[in-house]
């Protein structure tokens, strides 16, 4: 979306992530997403008159983790209570880090070659999570509210972007690309749909080289698509505001998902100051340079840099073969895709069985085997096997295992001989002659015409390329 | 009464029994706690259980512990699963923990046995036990002044002979005052030196549970079987209980001791007396002492009236009546959290959030909070020097005996500055002990308070014990 005019947004992100620990930040509880409500509890996460926290160290590896892979300074930190109350926040506080975080500075380079900096990275606890039954469904004005505190004391990393993003669709990537980052460190399981990323967005609009605009806070989106929208809704009514003289306002807004609008949650004025001070109940954390190298030099490789070693095993990758290499980044699949590829398969079709087919049984990855992967993609591009029914022995190997040869012969998928084949289409060029001249004469349509009968005939037994190969050897 | 170490003892060697010591217990306090209002909360199930097993393990011929069946008082901010834990407050009423505090397990497993919860002011906020919900604990030498504060109840459990051992908990003086004011030893150890899980925070960055007994080595024998790293604790420090109890004789020969200045200042004059003749005695067994002024000791009151506050403004933000205790519906969720704290809490607690909340609040951060931060570091520092000179100090534990009832509660200053002279080991985290010295007014007990560095207990229970041997005690 271009908005009218000159106007140009500025975009700052703040990422909330859970990490992807065993156990709580401050306490022995599992960290674990759709236990029975209030079964992961204990005096600590419950805030419970005399209990203390203790810092996970974990935890600690984790945001260390996303610090390297955002090229931040990991530096000695302090814990700091945010004060307000809310009902599923136990203790009425969140312990925090204010100002001196675990990773300060950094950035994160998108695939379009520009570059958002990282102002912070810094580690927080959740809280519970509320239910709000009857009436409005709200906090306010709902007949009864039920917390699970399974989620208080979850650990988070809050990682805020510089005020350099300038489109939704930048915003998009940087939490795309960010979310790959904290999938591949092990840091999170990246699963906005259960809530282990949620964002918040600060936006505010301005002509060129003007100074910043006030800004507005739209809270908690959890899709990227909500994002974007968000972020262009809240630009344009923010343009619209100032073109028809009115001023914006600092405040922090809801996104209505179903309506499509963002509405006023709070202004400025009532807005919660948080009393933040250092934690008495924990010491400092400064992680020695052993612990730091530790981290360091167990990082694996980030999503930039496997998607520019997997792309250059494309020759003139199209965009949607882009778009394949991206799902395979997102989802770790390089090493089906390198086996397969390794093992002399057409990059670009191992690619698209990976970004497919591997991408829907994901769940059941676990079945399948490197090796039974590229056999199947080689018995394709061999014409051993048509591509429909490459996609059913996948499936088949996905949700059971086995050996790709073996399913194929159970399913009939024997091969139609070439003698076979010959004869089919050397048959379909007498029953069409009017297509096989225009085939002849130059129209690759026509293939597809024939492919099509021949696919009729054999039941979908041949292979689409055989067939052209064998038009091709009559033309 | 029996001191614990002659419980311990006998009920060990079997000359009498952890069940017939705890009877005795509970027939004083069946005696006088209508009287004097010591007791919120007598376990006497759990209790007679707990001697019953102490008995069935020595009959069996184990070693039970160094506290085998040694009844104790324990101060109601400490939770204890199952038992009515109150702070004093009406907020916690009918709350029933469903944890041990770090201290009840540790004592359980050295065989002593806790008898049940006493009186305190509401959240350990105040030096009289006036403020408490469940109305003031009278001191037992004299049931028309307070036993001190805020660990009264306890300090009035040990001086009515209820149990010879008392835990209490010491933020600004609350061990401390009390023990001086009941005639007591009571122990502030250094910050971390007991672990506080399980103890209903005030302020977090100064509490710190300690004990109250008649004797100094009873006192010693009590942190000794407390003390020591906890891992359920952050702030505890990281080695294992220090031997406290053979070094109780080892004296004061040869070391320096200092009398500060500001440690006597605006005392009674009886006290001053009292603390000049501990000095003496002191030298007289071979102490060197030479006299220090701390000025920095005079900014510790305003300090602590911010930071303590400060931080029980966010520590007590969990009483909002959502998941346990008192709950006052309202209209809504935070008028349910107001009319919830508005019922449960009591004055003094109230001016504290408030002066708390303001001295955290945007645009006075700084000028209070920030401000106070800075004195603390300057009285670490002072303590530091001080301690090149000494090494131990001497001044009062409270500038006056016990006082009357309601003499202070309606100016809230002239309460706060009975604790003037115990704040400042709290700010530095650095231990101190009141060993009863002397009397004053009315025959009353005086404290004489000896103030050490961080792990200094050993040194501080030596030199207590110098002057409970001058003052004739056995």
């Amino acid at each position: 979306m271009t908005l009218p005019g000159d106007w140009e947004m500025v975009v700052g992100l703040e990422v909330h992530t859970e990490l992807k620990t065993a156990t709580k930040m401050f306490c022995g509880c599992a960290n674990h997403f759709g236990s029975e409500p209030n079964t992961n509890t204990c005096p600590v996460c419950l805030g419970l008159p005399g209990s203390l926290p203790v810092l996970n160290v974990h935890a600690v590896d984790l945001a260390m983790a996303i610090g390297f892979a955002l090229h931040s300074t990991i530096a000695s930190s302090t814990f700091h209570r945010k004060n307000y109350f809310y009902p599923d926040m136990p203790k009425d506080f969140q312990i925090s880090q204010y100002d001196l975080p675990i990773n300060s500075g950094g950035y994160l380079d998108l695939p379009d070659g520009s570059r958002v900096s990282i102002e912070r990275a810094h580690l927080e606890e959740d809280t519970g999570k509320s239910t709000h039954l009857g009436g409005t469904g709200r906090i306010h004005g709902a007949d009864r509210s039920l917390v699970d505190y399974n989620r208080s004391g979850v650990p988070l990393v809050e990682i805020v972007s510089g005020p350099d993003i300038r489109s939704s669709a930048q915003a998009r990537a940087y939490v795309a690309e960010l979310r790959g980052i904290l999938i591949a460190t092990g840091a999170s399981d990246g699963r906005m749909e259960e809530g282990s990323v949620r964002i918040d967005a600060n936006v505010s609009v301005r002509k060129p080289d003007a100074v910043f605009g006030t800004r507005c806070e739209i809270k908690n989106l959890n899709s990227l698509r909500s994002l974007q929208r968000a972020i262009d809704y809240e630009a344009l009514r923010q343009i619209d505001v100032i073109e028809d003289g009115g001023s914006i306002r600092q405040e922090t807004r809801h996104w209505d998902e179903i309506l499509g609008v963002t509405s006023t949650m709070r202004t400025k004025e009532e807005a919660e100051d948080y009393r933040y001070f250092r934690e008495p109940d924990l010491v400092d954390l400064d992680p020695d340079q052993a612990w730091q190298d530790r981290i360091r030099e167990s990082l694996p490789a980030m999503p930039a840099e496997r998607r520019q070693k997997l792309t250059a095993r494309v020759l003139d990758p199209t965009p949607a073969q882009l778009d394949g290499v991206e799902v395979v980044i997102d989802l770790g699949l390089e090493a089906f895709v390198n086996a397969a590829i390794d093992a002399g398969a057409d990059p670009a079709l191992a690619i698209a069985r990976a970004a497919n087919e591997l991408a829907a049984g994901i769940d059941d990855l676990h079945n399948l085997t490197l090796e039974s992967f590229s056999a199947t993609v080689r018995m394709e591009q061999s014409g051993e096997l048509s591509s429909t029914q490459a996609k059913t022995v996948l499936g088949e190997l996905l949700a059971s295992g086995g050996d790709p040869k073996a399913i194929a012969t159970a399913k009939g998928y024997e091969q139609l001989s070439s003698d076979s084949l010959g004869t089919t289409v050397a048959t379909l060029i007498e029953e069409n002659p009017d297509e096989w001249a225009r085939y002849r004469e130059g129209d690759e349509k026509l293939a597809q015409f024939f492919i099509g009968q021949v696919m009729k005939v054999t039941k979908g037994r041949a292979n689409g390329k055989a067939v052209i190969a064998e038009l091709q050897a009559r033309r | 009464m029996k001191t614990a170490q002659g419980i311990a003892r006998d009920v060990q060697s079997g000359e009498s029994s952890a069940t017939a010591e705890l009877e005795n217990s509970l027939s004083a306090i069946g005696a006088r706690n209508e009287e004097l209002n010591i007791f919120l909360y007598v376990d006497e199930a759990g209790a007679r259980a707990a001697a019953l097993s102490v008995d069935e393990r020595v009959a069996k011929g184990e070693n039970v512990g160094p506290l085998a069946g040694v009844p104790i008082a324990i101060k109601d901010n400490m939770c204890q699963t199952g038992i009515p834990t109150t702070c004093s407050s009406k907020i916690l009423e009918g709350w029933r923990p469903p944890y041990n505090a770090t201290v009840i397990d540790r004592l359980m497993a050295c065989g002593a046995v806790p008898v049940g919860k006493t009186n305190l002011d509401e959240f350990a906020m105040g030096s009289s036990t006036e403020n408490s919900a469940f109305g003031p604990t009278r001191n037992p030498l004299d049931p028309s002044r307070v036993p001190g504060g805020s660990s009264g109840g306890s300090a009035a459990a040990v001086a009515a002979n209820m149990t010879p051992l008392a835990l209490g908990s010491d933020t600004g003086g609350s061990i401390r005052q009390p023990a001086a004011l009941c005639g007591l030893v009571g122990m502030k150890p250094s910050y971390g030196l007991v672990s506080r899980y399980g103890l209903i925070a005030f302020a977090s960055s100064l509490d710190q549970i300690g004990p109250l007994s008649k004797t100094v080595t009873d006192a010693a024998m009590l942190l000794e079987a407390i003390a020591g790293h906890d891992p359920m604790d952050s702030t505890s420090l990281p080695e294992p209980s220090p031997s406290l109890v053979a070094h109780v004789n080892d004296g004061v020969a040869g070391k320096r001791v200092a009398l500060v200045r500001e440690l006597v200042e605006g005392a009674d004059d009886d006290v001053v007396a009292s603390v000049n003749r501990a000095v003496a005695a002191l030298k007289d067994a071979g102490a060197t002492i030479v006299e220090l002024s701390i000025p920095e000791f005079r900014l510790g009151l305003s300090a602590y009236y911010l930071i303590a506050p400060a931080e029980a403004s966010s520590n007590l933000a969990r009483y909002d009546g959502v998941r346990f205790g008192l709950r006052v519906n309202g209209e809504d969720v935070a008028a349910m959290n107001e009319a919830t704290r508005t019922a449960g809490f009591g004055a003094e607690v109230k001016r504290r959030i408030m002066l708390g909340t303001y001295a955290l609040s945007a645009g006075y951060f700084d000028a209070y909070y920030g401000q106070a931060l800075k004195v603390r570091t300057q009285m670490i520092d002072a303590f530091k020097r001080a301690y090149q000179q000494a090494d131990l100090l001497i001044g009062a534990t409270t500038p006056s005996v016990a006082f009357a009832f309601g003499s202070k509660t309606s100016d809230p200053m002239a309460m706060y500055l009975s604790d003037v002279f115990t704040i400042p080991t709290n700010l530095a985290g650095e231990a101190a002990i009141s060993v009863p010295f002397g009397t004053g007014e009315a025959g009353l007990p005086v404290g004489v308070q000896l103030l050490g560095p961080g792990r200094s207990e050993a040194q501080l229970f030596a030199a207590a014990r110098v002057l409970e041997l001058a003052e004739g005690r056995p």
